[in-house]
């Protein structure tokens, strides 16, 4: 059977608009498998190429050379297999919360009546119901990824690419949303890709952690399947010992990397 | 939409509007003192026989050359009185209208295509800039000509002045969507076409809507200019021949006229804004975090 997303041996490299010889090389040669129903969670030092494997994923980039396959056949234009999350704030602001939460729904064309009812009731499983009518700007942080969540779960998307989607969000909103999303996916499990700079929050959801080396040119460095038992709460399952050994063996190999990194922009 | 528990949360803010509330009647009056202020000294100043003539020979120039607040009003009570106005006011209104809306139309369409063809703004780009930087205006003597002397050249002369100033709003506005909301509205499996109503044209419309008040003053220029330059009705008609008897009171009564109905259709644009755009923030609502 084939897995839900391969990645296989994409490279990028992006060219300066203005100076045709001033290229950038985001990812190089790199391979990434996602089964159905797994978690994985993919970490890195900043500016090392995360997000656009994820849009590459997406098909909003076209990979400089490699191929992207989708439950194994090739990938061309949109994924329409897959929900993204952004980082940053992606709903329309002209539309309040329940036409936000629909708005996939109108483009496929879903009868009016039939899209507002999925709509309430997703509204109500991301905790908001109520807040239909609130236009974006009215809501807080948590509340609009809630509904970026509801947005993205409504369409029923094979696969998850998520962005570092809960970066924006304070300590305790961010282990509520974790928990939330670990709720949602846990129901009929969808393969995840979650991309991440923080180790803990990576090793904390998934079933699989992938570390990427710094940029430019970064690669996936190491690969750790994360034996923690199922269902998690994101708080407690930091506490755990065999949470620290992991981290303890993650954050060694990716110290160097983080260094490396961070010297890069330094430099910059 | 606060709600009364929202009220209650928020004590501090609303002292503030209170007192707010207070500031506001205080500069309405001292902007109304303004006016009086100004409309009295014009009256002294100009009145032949309250003072003696400080700058002119004789005491009746003043007001040959400024006008008389008093004579201006009994002008614009006559004009209304009587029913003549109406007919040059109906025309200049249609005019400003038609201009307004055909332009806006022509402004909106064309910037949509334009910012999202990219090969034919660059072919056009320097037209565009060419014809923009032409003073429009002198485009009047050529629309006569196409359309001779009555409604349709005025129209024209409005279109063009406000056609630009949508125009160049719709494609700063399209330009400015944010690359987030699109990959979004992408992802959540919108079609080309979807793209253009559900994206790019709601966040197209705050600047559409910003470009509308300034395009409601060109309007009343185009038709305003157009009547001057050759008519035989409307409100810049009346201007034109009062100038002729050099009849400075019934010139400034025409003026005092455009502009109590230029504002007047600029408060319709406001009361539209304010209805279509609920979406956007407005300053007294405080950003809940």
């Amino acid at each position: 059977m084939s897995p839900a997303l391969a990645l296989e041996n994409i490279d990028c490299t992006f060219l300066s608009r203005d100076d045709l010889s001033q290229r950038y090389t985001a990812v190089r040669n790199t391979t990434l498998v996602v089964g159905e129903g797994e978690f994985v969670s993919v970490v890195g030092p900043t500016g090392c190429g995360k997000t656009t494997l994820l849009n590459v994923a997406a098909g909003l980039l076209a990979p400089s050379a490699g191929e992207v396959k989708i439950f194994g056949s090739l990938l061309a234009g949109i994924n329409t297999h897959a929900g993204y999350m952004f980082q940053s704030e992606a709903l329309m602001p002209w539309r309040n919360s329940i036409e936000n939460v629909v708005a996939g729904l109108e483009f496929r064309r879903v009868p009016r009546s039939e899209a507002l009812e999925q709509g309430n009731e997703w509204l109500k499983r991301v905790g908001l119901s109520g807040f239909g009518g609130r236009y974006p700007h009215q809501l807080s942080g948590g509340m609009r990824k809630r509904v970026a969540l509801a947005q993205m779960f409504i369409l029923k998307p094979q696969i998850l690419l998520m962005d570092e989607p809960f970066s924006a969000l304070d300590v305790q909103t961010r282990q509520l949303m974790e928990n939330e999303l670990l709720d949602l996916w846990s129901a009929d499990r969808k393969s995840v890709v979650f991309i991440t700079h923080d180790l803990e929050e990576a090793i904390s959801l998934a079933d699989r952690v992938v570390v990427l080396s710094a940029g430019p040119a970064s690669h996936p460095i190491g690969d750790y399947a994360i034996d923690l038992p199922r269902p998690r709460d994101v708080a407690e399952i930091r506490l755990a010992p065999r949470f620290n050994e992991i981290h303890a063996r993650i954050w060694r190999a990716m110290k160097e990397e983080v260094l490396k990194g961070y010297a890069q922009q330094q430099r910059q | 939409m606060p709600s009364s528990k929202d009220n209650r949360e928020r004590k501090g803010p609303l002292r503030i509007v209170a007192k707010g509330g207070n500031g506001k009647l205080r500069l309405r009056i001292y902007q109304v003192l303004v006016l009086a202020l100004f409309i009295v000294l014009w009256h002294v100043l100009t009145s032949p026989t309250l003072l003696p003539p400080i700058y002119f020979s004789e005491a009746s120039h003043a007001a040959f050359f400024f006008g008389e607040p008093l004579q201006v009003l009994g002008r614009l009570w006559r004009w209304f009185a009587t029913g003549e106005i109406y007919e040059h006011l109906w025309v200049t209104l249609v005019e400003t209208m038609l201009s307004f809306f055909i332009g806006t139309v022509f402004g909106v369409a064309f910037g949509l295509w334009l910012a999202l063809s990219p090969t034919a703004s660059a072919i056009l780009d320097p037209y565009i800039k060419a014809i923009n930087a032409m003073p429009r205006v002198i485009l009047a003597p050529i629309f006569f000509v196409w359309f001779g002397l009555g409604i349709a050249s005025k129209v024209a002369l409005g279109v063009s002045l406000v056609f630009f100033i949508v125009f160049f709003n719709v494609y700063q506005g399209v330009r400015e969507v944010s690359p987030v909301v699109l990959a979004n509205a992408r992802m959540l499996g919108a079609s080309p076409r979807q793209l253009l109503r559900y994206v790019y044209v709601p966040s197209a419309m705050s600047w559409v809507f910003a470009s509308l008040h300034n395009s409601v003053g060109l309007a009343f220029v185009g038709a305003v200019v157009g009547e001057y330059l050759g008519s035989a009705k409307g409100v810049g008609y009346l201007i034109h021949q009062a100038e002729g008897f050099f009849d400075m009171n019934t010139v400034v009564a025409g003026i005092l006229l455009l502009t109590v109905f230029a504002l007047l259709l600029d408060w319709i644009v406001g009361v539209a804004e304010k209805r279509l755009m609920v979406w956007q923030p407005r300053s007294v609502e405080t950003e809940r975090t």
